[in-house]
Formats: C-alpha cells, structure tokens, sequence
C-alpha cells in the first residue's frame, strides 16, 4: 500500500516536471512565433512609407524603365530639390505651419479654460455640457463641410469679408475638429487632480485663474502636451476641408496642394507626388518620433477617461 | 443694545451662509466665463451647422424654395444613392472588424514578447495611424498603380496572374477596405495593448494551474475583462469609418463608376461639382442616424466605467 502511494507520488511529481518543462518550451516556442507574426505586420504596416522613400529617391526615367520597384539603383535627390526648390510647395508648406500654429493655439486656450470649468467650478447645466462636448466629437467633418460652406457664403453676402478660398479659413474650421477632443481629454485629465490642492490655494486667497495657472497647468502637463500633438495632428492631416474651401494654388495647404498640384490630369509625377508626401508626413512623424509617450497616453486616454 | 447683541451673536451664522452662497454664484459665474468660448465654438461651428445642414436638406437646388423631402425622395429612386448605402455599411462594417482583429491580434503579439523591447515594436505599429491619411494614401495609389503596380511585380516572379487593382469594382473596394484596415488597425492595437496592461496577471497564473491553454485564457479571461475596450473602441471607429473621406477620395474618387462611393465622397461629389448643395447635405444627413446610435451606446459605456472606477 505504502510502495503503491511513493510510485503515484514519483509519477506525480515526474508528470509535474515534464508539464514544467513544456511549459517553458511552449513559453518559448510562442515568443518565436510572437517575434515572427511581428515581423509578419511591421513589414505590413511600414511597406507604403519604405515605397514612398524610395521612389522619392528615383529619377523619373528609373520609375518608368522595367526594372525592380522595391530598388533604387541610382539614388538622387532631384525630387527633394525640386520640391524645396519650388515657390508653390514652400508656400503649402508655409500655409499649413501657420494654419495649425493658430488652429493649436486658440485650442489650446479655449479647452483648458473649459475643461478646468467643467471638471472643477461647475454650473447650471454644466454636466450636460460635458456630454454634449463628447457627442459633438463625434460630428464628423464630412456631415459639417456643407452646411458651413453655406454658412461663411451667407458671412460674405451680408459683410462683404470673403472668407472662401482664403487659406485662413480653415483657423475657423479646424476648431470643430480639435476643440471638442481636446477639451474632453483635458476634463480627464483635470479631473484626476485632488481636490485638496486647489481648496487649500483657494483659502490661502488665490483666485480661480491663478488656481488654473500656477497648479491645474503645471500639474497636467502631461496632458497638455497630449493634446496639443493631437490638435497638431488633425490640423496638419486634415483633407476636406482645404479641399472644399480652397482652390487657388496660393491657398492651398499641404495635404490638399499636394493632391491637387503635383497630379496634372493623366500625368502622375510619381517620383514628386511621393517626395511631397514624405515631407508632408514628416512634421508628425517627427512630433511622434520625439514625444511618442505623450501621443499614446492621449490616444488611449480619449476613450478610456470618462 | 441687547437686540444689538443677540443680532451680533446672529450675524456671523447668516453672514457666513450668504457668503457661502454668494461664493458659489461666483463660482459659477466664473465657470460659466471660462466656458464660453467652448460654447461658442460648439454652438456657432457644430450645433448650428448641423441643424441648417437640415434645413438645406429641404431647399431645391437653387435653394430658393422649401421642397419638403423632395430631395430624399429623388435620392430613393436613384440606384447610384443605394449603391452608396451598401458600400458605406460594407465598408465600414468590414473594416471595423479586421482592424479589431488586426488590433487584437497584434496587441496580443506585443504584449507576449519581453517588456524591454515592446517600445521599439509598438512605435514601429503605430507609424500608419501618424501619418496624415491622404499622404500615406498616395503611397497605396502608387502601390496600385495599373501600369507599374509594385505589388504585381511581385506577383509576376510568383507567377501569379496580375490584378486590375483599382480598375475592376470588386478588386478597388478590397483595395479602398485594406487601405482603411491599415490606416486603422494601429488604434485599435494600442488601446487594446493598453487594456491587456490592465488584466492582472494573478488571472492567467490561476488559469494555467487549472490547466488552460492559451485559446481559452484569451476567450475566458482577456475578452472579457477588454470587453468594454473592445466596444468603446469599434464603436468610435465604426463613426469615424462610416464617415470616411480621404482614403475614397484619393484612392478611387469613387469608381470604378461609382462603385465604392461612400456617404462623405459621394456628397462632396454632389455638393462642391454637382452645384447642389441642398442634395448633398441630404445625402451627408443619412450618416447621423448611425452616428446616433454608436453615440449612445457609446455615452452608456462610458457612464459604466464612471460608475466602476
């Protein structure tokens, strides 16, 4: 009885071992597969941004002969010259830097002072607007561009300001995007600072804005700095709106001009068109490469800040 | 002087209640300063355009005279309007659940290798979702390219016959799909990497004792515990891909004839170069009703999780 117990026990204790082995076997075996489908998407994810590099990198009688794509085999940088070089592009470049300096400046201002508003003073209907700032996040641009396009039609009969076709009008638009996000971010944000810091300014004599400055800004940096990569993101990448309300080449910013310039007709300049995308993808990139802590914590605390 | 007094004695407890109210006037008054601007901004650029955009819809084209719901009327007779409806639900339905797989999948993939290096992987996947959509869609135009198409080079040393990518109408709205599911899917990857972060590890220890395998601690233990992720997450996308702009725009301009048209190409196309303004804000109006629902659903996801945490 005694010897038939020891023999289960050392069984056990055997079988015990070899799932333990297994385990780490299979522990391993599924970081090499994890590594390999990895590699699998990353190759997925980066191709279209390598191809845009390395056309950028081809003359255009290269890009037309019949040779390897996915190869440069004699690099220039023609395109890159050209582009820079080019008066019209530096103007894009120009409108759209200014564009999203203004469009993040003036959001900036407007969502933090509403969101310290709203996640701390507080008044009559203040909840439903704290909703109502979510629900218009969810508007998109393309259910606003028609209306509006009417609406500053209708500014230009009755004050005769024309503001279609005028690169700065899309200081105006951009806000619609960028306000009702950032500000519900920065109520997140706001809202998880103790309480206890700004009664006790509040009775040693400080007002409300200096509670704002001197201890709601400092103190939410973090999320300040999210949501001002986020307004410059939607405001750089922004395509519908330039592309309904500007025509004029000298008023177009980059997304749109690129677009609407470099393809004439039938005749793709392929080697430019993706020169010019790359440089208009490089400010984000760029913002994202430097402060890509910063660019998460607001994605994600977008949906999860409630 | 004893009413002096006894009105002394009373005053501190009166003045400090009037204080107390007078300080939350303040308080509000201020509040409601603060916010101005903000609703300035929503009323005067969101509110109010999406009400006139209603109205609009009721104008005949010169936008002269009130034609009541002759504008939707035209639009139901019209096959190109319910050829824009399918694809706008297929494509926004299709792309939302392969950027959730694509998301989960590889959030997963992240989250299994070593802490160390995950940095490096997921900024390598979120590079799609940064840069601005219309550049990286004239990428996919020129992978697609029916002349000097990159991919069917590939295709041809495989020996595998070449594809009219965006040229056969089957084939532009796999291409229109993919394009979106790569834009997209990096989202998804890094808020579901985020709620994987959350699921303590204490769960999948005790489910490895009890012998689970991989498969069942993701279904038993991962999706439930990301469920409200998941939903909060599809839900946001789904609006954002129903109403979709750039990639259509750039990648088909909505053909081959008029075949992967959605909601948003399909009213510029009609407002800005068809003139009729009234008739593309009608069409623009058939995204709010799924913006509605998905903003509800929404709105009760995230009141839940207020009341949890």
């Amino acid at each position: 009885m005694a010897t038939v117990t020891t023999a289960a026990e050392i069984g056990g204790s055997a079988r015990r071992a070899l799932r333990y082995g297994s385990i780490s076997r299979g522990r391993r075996r599924a970081l090499y597969w994890s590594y390999f489908f990895l590699v699998l998407f990353v190759v997925f994810f980066l191709t279209p941004p390598l191809y845009m590099l390395v056309t950028s990198l081809k003359s255009s009688a290269e890009i037309g002969a019949v040779t390897n794509p996915w190869w440069v085999y004699h690099p220039t940088l023609d395109n890159y010259a050209a582009l820079l070089g080019d008066r019209q592009f530096l103007t894009f470049f120009k409108n759209s830097a200014v564009v999203s300096v203004c469009v993040v400046s003036v959001t900036m201002v407007i969502a933090v002072l509403a969101a310290f508003s709203l996640a701390r003073m507080g008044f009559w209907g203040s909840a439903t607007l704290a909703t109502g700032v979510f629900l218009t996040y969810l508007i998109p641009d393309t259910l606003l561009f028609i209306p509006l396009f009417k609406i500053f039609a209708w500014v230009h009969d009755v004050t005769g300001i024309e503001f279609i076709n005028h690169w700065w009008i899309l200081i105006f638009l951009y806000p619609t995007l960028t306000v009702p996000f950032c500000t519900w971010i920065m109520i997140g944000y706001f809202a998880s600072i103790p309480k206890e810091l700004d009664e006790a300014a509040l009775i040693d004599g400080a007002s409300y804005f200096q509670v704002l400055t001197r201890i709601f800004i400092p103190v939410a940096l973090p999320g300040i700095i999210a949501a001002t990569i986020f307004a410059f993101t939607v405001s750089w990448a922004n395509f519908l709106y330039p592309l309904a309300f500007t025509t004029s080449a000298d008023q177009l910013v980059l997304p749109a001009g690129i677009v609407t310039t470099l393809i004439k007709g039938d005749v793709f300049n392929w080697g430019q068109i993706m020169t010019g995308a790359l440089l208009g993808a490089a400010p984000p990139l760029i913002i994202y490469a430097f402060l890509m802590d910063y660019y998460i914590s607001g994605l994600t605390a977008g949906a999860t800040k409630g | 002087m004893a009413d002096a007094v006894v009105s002394d004695v009373k005053t501190p407890a009166v003045g400090r209640r009037v204080g107390r109210r007078s300080v939350s006037r303040h308080r509000s008054i201020v509040g409601f300063l603060f916010a101005l601007p903000l609703i300035a901004v929503i009323a005067g650029l969101v509110v109010y355009p999406a009400g006139y955009a209603i109205h609009l819809a009721t104008l005949n084209k010169s936008m002269q005279h009130f034609v009541g719901f002759d504008n939707f009327r035209f639009l139901f007779k019209r096959n190109t309007f319910w050829m824009v409806v399918e694809q706008s639900c297929l494509f926004a339905v299709t792309a939302v659940i392969f950027k959730a797989v694509v998301g989960f999948v590889v959030a997963h993939f992240v989250h299994n290798i070593p802490q160390k290096g995950q940095r490096k992987w997921r900024g390598m996947l979120l590079v799609p979702w940064v840069i601005p959509p219309a550049m990286s869609t004239l990428a996919w135009l020129w992978l697609f390219d029916p002349s000097y198409s990159a991919f069917n080079w590939v295709f041809a040393h495989l020996g595998i016959p070449q594809v009219a990518w965006l040229g056969n109408a089957y084939w532009a709205r796999f291409c229109v799909i993919l394009v979106n599911v790569w834009v997209g899917s990096p989202f998804f990857m890094i808020m579901y990497l985020a709620a994987l972060k959350s699921v303590p590890e204490q769960l999948h220890e005790a489910a490895a004792i009890d012998g689970a395998n991989w498969l069942q601690k993701i279904w038993y233990i991962n999706l439930p515990m990301m469920r409200n992720i998941i939903q909060i997450t599809a839900l946001f996308s789904l609006i954002v891909t129903f109403a979709n702009f750039d990639i259509v725009k750039i990648l088909t301009n909505g053909g081959p004839v008029d075949q992967t048209h959605v909601f948003g190409t399909w009213a510029f196309t009609l407002a800005i170069w068809g003139n009729d303004i009234p008739l593309g804000a009608s069409v623009s109006l058939f995204m709010a009703p799924i913006l509605a629902v998905a903003a509800f659903f929404i709105l009760r996801n995230v009141r839940k999780r207020g009341n949890e945490a």
